[in-house]
């Protein structure tokens, strides 16, 4: 039973997270082509619409992994999660009903159309067709983000004596308190990862002396973008969620604030510090005193409930990692929002584009908008341990009764060794796009 | 209630069926009669415009199971664990072969993506014929031992097969002889259905060729059909009693029936669009005289420790689904207006339009 458990959940977290490598993408990109494509419409300059189409290829041959990762998720509910989708699919079956109607069906419909069909409609016609795909991304991802909303502070439901959760009220799923920060932030992280990367293929070419003009256009939109973004991931929103995160599971913010004692004269923040369980304490810490308090409730001295404060039972069941998630995350948001800052200032001065190591640095700074995304998730979803449904329904009660753990163990590692595959595949053929570059089509 | 849903579901699964089904059967003329790089790339891209869009189609159906019928939902896609992930694997394939085979030049590239594309969805057509196969016969619910159920009543695992191939043990496999044959009806219907869509949007050199396959396999179909019939009896001999009770239902065998005559004549039809309607009347019909002859059971138990799942047992609440009916029907609606707008766009031959990005 123990590993069985195990298995699944090892098996749910690697499957979505290599599937969240693309949505991220996905959505932030369709933003950044809509507007190359609205500029070109203003202006009427080729380049405009050449940055569009060259990475409309992009985001078409990510778009592909998305929905082959994609529909994975999907069956993985009902495949290594039955117990949890018997009682809780009368309301989050809901709304992943919903996404596929609404948001798939609008984003594949206009994909194709989008990225075939320009020569057939007209400027104005392909435009549309564009937005239209950059809106299906987003209703996606809101309502992914209202589902997980409510596994996080479920709302509207009511549980029935053998235990099933049914809906009681519609509208409260999409007006839950958590829902509209974790989706802000969640879609301000998204144009993070897509202003990065165009950001860094600009960097590319103007360091390999290739397409430079494609390159300046690139690393300018991209650091515009991608400070506007760092900065709106930072604050509202992030403090945003932090705030929820307090009220709603104080378990949880004791834990990743890696609070293990309560101290009554307000909380320090921790900015370095290793987890010791053994101890209860933080080794090597550095911290500044009162800080915390002050940034989740505007009050110096207000105490804030540590570790002590909770059973066993209600914290979540590996800290450290949560603890490392949710650092790494805010971490790497300063480091982003100081190096754009620095990128805009040259900018500004007009001599970005001759500054080697910082293209180098914001060149190689791809992985890590992916990489906070990630983290970024897995506080979140390591903070609802040990709950599915926070507060309601166990991990440990919701994996499929029939399903042995040898089993589960072969199609983990079928995954595993398919998505190596896709993988690959996918950095070969990015790789091969970004190298041909945004040339015009010849025929 | 629950009869709307199960409704709107069975026609959401049978326009995947109709959509996807097509290059399904793409893939596996692909595989066996393509043999000049032109047509190979004509017949690749008739299916690689449009399996996206097709498959969300299976997602919606899913996210709609769950909504509605839960219960249903995880007793199903637990209990067939094994050949689920493979089908999703099987998608992956597909899919990339579809997607990455023109991005590059070279001939073995090309041939790899060309089979996976093509095995692919060869077995997969294989398998969503042997799950129809699975459901009309009925599993070993809470696989009851000896009058005792060992799970919870509507639990089950079914091993991809048993080692007697039978499915008159008390632990059928999913795959075993009977499944077997549905799953060939499943191919050789799907194979059809992709002929006649790539006659119908392509120029292919092989489009004449392709009238002589669709007539030859027709006869393999009829055979098979009578075939099955046959042994379902044997599988399952009250199979057929829903059709005595409620003689209206015997409207979806008739729909099978004229589709299977009409592709006879699949030489002297002079619009191609006709024959792709034909092949269209045999899976609807094939499907829905299937889910008729269970209804309103979904999945028949074998033992008689434990109760069938029917749409009454499984669903979500009331409340639950009379609100999804109200978003339910707008987004139906703007389905509707984006096929149209798609089909507008995408009509007539596709051979000259821009692929492979
Ligand atoms: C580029 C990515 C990125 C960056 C730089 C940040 N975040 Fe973040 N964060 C995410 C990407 C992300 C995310 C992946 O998008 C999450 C996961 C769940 C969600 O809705 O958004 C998230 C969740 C998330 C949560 C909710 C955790 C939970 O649900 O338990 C909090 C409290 C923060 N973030 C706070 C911050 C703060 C204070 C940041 C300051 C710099 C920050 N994040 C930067
Ligand atoms: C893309 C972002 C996401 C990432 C990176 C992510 C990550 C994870 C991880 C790491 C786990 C394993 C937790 C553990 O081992 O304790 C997990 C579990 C799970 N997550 Fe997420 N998740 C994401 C989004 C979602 C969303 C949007 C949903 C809901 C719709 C969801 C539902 C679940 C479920 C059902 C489990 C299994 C139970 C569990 O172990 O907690 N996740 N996820
Ligand atoms: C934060 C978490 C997630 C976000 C923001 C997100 C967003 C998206 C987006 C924008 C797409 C479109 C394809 C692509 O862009 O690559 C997509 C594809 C898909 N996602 Fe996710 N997703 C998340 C997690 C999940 C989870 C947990 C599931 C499981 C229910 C899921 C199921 C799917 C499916 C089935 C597709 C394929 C859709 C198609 O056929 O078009 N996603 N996702």
């Amino acid at each position: 039973m123990e590993d069985m458990l195990f298995y699944d959940r090892l098996q749910f977290a690697f499957t979505i997270t290599f599937h969240y490598i693309f949505p991220q993408l996905t959505m932030g990109l369709s933003l950044m082509i809509v507007y190359f494509k609205w500029i070109y419409l203003r202006t009427k300059t080729e380049k405009y619409n050449n940055a569009a189409k060259f990475f409309m290829k992009i985001f078409a041959i990510n778009f592909t992994m998305g929905v082959v990762t994609g529909i994975p998720m999907e069956f993985q509910f009902g495949t290594n999660w039955a117990k949890f989708s018997e009682l809780t699919g009368g309301i989050i079956g809901q709304t992943l009903a919903m996404e596929g109607l609404f948001s798939f069906f609008l984003e594949s419909s206009f994909l194709a159309l989008f990225i075939f069909g320009e020569k057939l409609m007209g400027q104005k016609l392909h435009f549309l067709t564009g937005f239209l795909v950059f809106l299906g991304s987003w209703a996606s991802g809101y309502f992914i983000l209202a589902t997980n909303a409510w596994m996080q502070h479920p709302v509207g439901y009511e549980i029935l004596d053998n235990g099933k959760f049914v809906l009681e009220n519609f509208s409260a799923l999409f007006t839950n308190p958590w829902l509209l920060p974790a989706f802000l932030h969640n879609q301000m992280a998204s144009i993070v990862t897509s202003a990065f990367v165009v950001a860094s293929i600009g960097a590319f070419y103007i360091l390999r002396n290739k397409h430079s003009e494609y390159g300046k256009l690139f690393l300018k939109t991209g650091v515009i973008f991608g400070l506007i973004s760092s900065v709106l991931v930072a604050f509202p929103t992030g403090d945003w969620n932090a705030k929820n995160v307090v009220k709603y599971q104080p378990a949880t913010f004791a834990a990743m604030e890696g609070i293990f004692e309560t101290e009554d004269a307000g909380a320090e923040i921790v900015l370095i510090g290793q987890p010791n369980m053994v101890d209860k304490k933080l080794d090597n810490k550095i911290a500044v005193p009162n800080i915390l308090s002050f940034l989740t409730y505007q009050e110096w001295d207000r105490q804030i409930a540590g570790m002590d404060q909770f059973k066993k039972e209600e914290l979540p069941d590996n800290i450290p990692a949560l603890y490392y998630s949710y650092h790494i995350m805010v971490g790497l948001g300063t480091i982003f929002i100081s190096v754009m800052l620095l990128a805009i200032f040259f900018l500004w001065r007009k001599k970005l584009y001759t500054i080697k190591p910082l293209l180098w640095i914001i060149m190689f700074l791809v992985p890590f908008p992916y990489i906070a995304n990630i983290t970024g998730w897995y506080t979140a979803e390591l903070g609802r341990q040990p709950y599915l449904v926070y507060g309601l329904l166990k991990t440990s009660e919701g994996v499929s009764p029939t399903v042995s753990s040898g089993n589960t163990l072969f199609t983990l590692l079928g995954f595993v060794a398919l998505y190596m595959l896709l993988g690959l595949l996918f950095l070969i053929l990015v790789g091969k796009t970004i190298n041909e570059g945004p040339k015009p089509k010849s025929h | 209630m629950e009869i709307f849903w199960y409704i709107a579901i069975a026609i959401v699964l049978t326009a995947f069926f109709i959509l996807d089904g097509y290059d399904f059967g793409a893939g596996i003329i692909h595989l066996f009669f393509a043999k000049k790089e032109k047509d190979k790339e004509l017949i690749t891209k008739s299916a690689g415009l449009f399996w996206d869009s097709n498959e969300v189609w299976l997602v919606a159906a899913g996210g709609m199971l769950f909504m509605a019928f839960p219960t249903f939902y995880a007793s199903v896609f637990s209990g067939f664990y094994l050949p689920l992930i493979i089908v999703l694997w099987l998608i992956i394939f597909r899919a990339i072969g579809l997607e990455f085979r023109g991005q590059f030049k070279y001939q073995m590239w090309k041939d790899i993506w060309d089979k996976s594309f093509g095995i692919s969805s060869l077995l997969l057509a294989l398998f969503f014929g042997i799950a129809l196969g699975n459901i009309i016969r009925g599993v070993n619910l809470g696989t009851a031992e000896n009058g005792i159920s060992a799970h919870e009543a509507h639990y089950f695992f079914l091993p991809l097969w048993d080692s007697s191939f039978s499915p008159l043990t008390t632990h059928p496999g999913v795959i075993d002889w009977f499944t077997i044959i549905i799953g060939l009806i499943a191919v050789v219907t799907l194979t059809i259905h992709g002929a006649n869509w790539i006659i119908l949007k392509t120029n292919s050199s092989i489009n004449n060729k392709l009238k002589t396959v669709i007539f030859n396999l027709n006869i393999v179909l009829t055979l098979l059909t009578i075939f099955s019939i046959i042994v379902w009896q044997i599988v399952n001999p009250n199979a057929l009693d829903n059709f005595i009770n409620k003689p209206y239902l015997l409207i979806f065998p008739i729909i099978y029936l004229i589709g299977l005559i009409g592709l006879f004549f699949i030489k002297k039809i002079q619009k191609n669009s006709h024959a792709f309607l034909l092949s269209t009347l045999v899976i609807t019909g094939g499907i829905w005289f299937s889910l008729a002859s269970l209804f309103p059971v979904i999945l028949p138990s074998i033992n008689n420790v434990n109760q069938h799942l029917t749409i009454y047992n499984t669903a979500a609440s009331e409340y639950g689904l009379s609100t999804a009916l109200i978003w339910g029907v707008i987004g139906f609606i703007l389905i509707f207006v984006y096929m149209i707008i798609q089909n507008r766009l995408t009509s007539g031959k596709i051979d000259n339009m821009d692929y492979g990005h």
